[in-house]
């Protein structure tokens, strides 16, 4: 793969369901086609059911599609096991975390499973616990953490294996606002220090602006229905609207306290 | 907690203290060879512990029911994992499992009489069989209950199948297979006496023939709660190792 290849590539991408009613087939992703580079952070927003989370699944090699080409760093996600060893990192929707597993043994599973040295991944572990926030939690099992705390380790996981791509489906949604808000910056500091290429799924307006640096919006079957790319042109003129809506508001109650007088 | 366990514990011991005054009412009432006082038969359970050649039968036994059920067991693990993988080996296997299940511990015992002339393999073929179906159903069942999204998350880091098995897939089936140990070491128990009473030399079941040919009540007593012992010793093992294995869940959801 060279430098100016996309590192994800969907190319009319289309993926079937059979019902097991036998109504037929259920489209959950059509035709889809876009490309991700380098480095980017791209959040993906739609409904409930437009078929996000089946193009996660093409994205991480968990489901083959039915038809179109799907590349991840210029490889077959689902045929190509091996190669992905190690190259993908996954944030899914709940923290997914072995219960039998302490913190530290959790974010370790992976640094394991890719036969890490013992020390070194032990080491890298510690880490990145530290890194968000959970020194002091090593121990904990899974149970004993907070729902904020749990999906810390979850990112932690991910990011132990230093993977190239980092695959978010939904990671805080399950949160409460203000936590969900921190780890919304905490994570998108990590992607940008660690020069990793994101998806984010959500199906959050706020969410998909305040971390993509571009946001594509999906149709029901999935499907490109609107693209943006929010560069600093993009941010300015957000920021000279709300100036201007502020303006207004602030004049109107000018004049209506005038009147008051 | 502590509080609830050390009543649970008086009140266990206060019914086996009943069970026991009971028992000496009888003993009153009642010749000695159909009800033998209480302390005759705690003399005779001490008498048996602390004889060498008797103690022999004890350990006998005991290793009649762990060579059974670990034999049923490794078979059990494998045939569940291989069914739990495909449903074409499960529409196979699982009908012969349950017919299995429905023949008599009896009826194994007469097919091994006849069938082999070992007094060992008898004994083992006869344990295995009665404890088999109930090993792979059980760990079948604790292979099916594996969390779809523990599974995902593990394989998206693309792990080999030795490293599946060993980080997801035996951590997920040991509840199962300790319940399924706990279960079957009382059936294991009860099916080893009849084999031994039936077709051996040498165990707690040949020692509860002879105190029946010789009409002794308090020897039948004594070896009946050898076993009793044992099932009890070993049942408390297994607690305590399925407390260690499962201390990683919260207290409440532990059994207690």
């Amino acid at each position: 793969m060279t430098n100016a290849e996309p590192v994800i590539r969907f190319k009319n991408v289309t993926k079937a369901f059979r019902r097991r009613d036998g109504r037929g087939d259920f489209v959950a992703v059509d035709k889809l086609s876009f490309e991700i580079a380098k480095g980017e952070i791209v959040a993906v927003l739609g409904k409930t059911g437009c078929g996000k989370s089946t193009m996660f699944n093409i994205v991480a090699g968990l489901i083959e599609p039915n038809s179109g080409e799907a590349r991840v760093l210029g490889h077959d996600p689902f045929h190509e096991f091996e190669f992905f060893r190690g190259k993908i990192g996954i944030v899914f929707q709940n923290d997914r975390l072995m219960p039998w597993r302490s913190a530290l043994d959790n974010v370790l599973l992976g640094l394991q499973i890719l036969d890490t040295a013992p020390k070194q991944a032990e080491h890298t572990a510690r880490q990145w616990l530290t890194r968000l926030g959970l020194s002091g939690h090593e121990n904990d099992y899974p149970h004993a953490l907070s729902g904020g705390m749990r999906q810390r380790v979850s990112i932690a996981r991910a990011f132990a294996v230093d993977p190239e791509i980092l695959l978010c489906d939904e990671p805080f949604s399950a949160l409460d606002e203000m936590t969900a808000r921190d780890l919304r910056a905490e994570f998108v500091r990590l992607v940008r220090q660690n020069n990793k290429t994101a998806v984010f799924i959500t199906h959050q307006i706020n969410e998909a602006m305040e971390i993509g640096d571009r946001v594509l919006v999906f149709h029901r079957p999935a499907r490109i229905a609107y693209e943006t790319r929010l560069d600093a042109s993009v941010i300015e003129q957000a920021r000279r609207k709300v100036q201007e809506d502020i303006m207004r508001v602030l004049s109107v109650d000018a004049a209506t306290a005038e009147a008051h007088a | 907690m502590t509080n609830s366990r050390s009543v649970r514990i008086l009140q266990a011991v206060a019914s086996m203290i009943v069970l026991a005054a009971v028992w000496q009412l009888f003993s009153y009432t009642f010749p000695h060879y159909l009800f033998p006082p209480v302390p005759d038969v705690i003399a005779r359970t001490i008498d048996i512990l602390i004889t060498g050649s008797l103690l022999a039968d004890v350990l006998l036994t005991a290793a009649r029911i762990f060579g059974g059920l670990f034999g049923a067991f490794i078979l059990g693990s494998v045939l569940a994992l291989v069914i739990g993988q495909s449903k074409t080996v499960e529409n196979f296997v699982a009908p012969v499992l349950t017919f299995f299940q429905g023949i008599p511990a009896l009826s194994w015992v007469v097919f091994a009489i006849i069938w082999f002339h070992g007094i060992e393999f008898r004994v083992l073929f006869i344990m295995v069989m009665t404890t088999l179906p109930a090993f792979t159903f059980q760990i079948l069942d604790a292979f099916r209950s594996m969390s779809k999204d523990l599974f995902e998350m593990t394989m998206s880091f693309r792990p080999s199948r030795w490293t599946l098995f060993r980080f997801l897939i035996v951590p997920t089936i040991v509840p199962g297979i300790l319940t399924a140990w706990k279960v079957n070491l009382g059936n294991a128990a009860r099916v080893v006496v009849v084999a031994e009473l039936v077709g051996a030399t040498g165990g707690v079941g040949y020692q509860l023939l002879r105190q029946q040919q010789l009409f002794d009540m308090a020897g039948a007593m004594a070896w009946t709660l050898q076993l009793v012992l044992f099932v009890l010793i070993v049942q408390q093992t297994i607690n305590a190792i399925e407390n260690w294995a499962l201390r990683y869940r919260a207290v409440s959801e532990r059994a207690m």
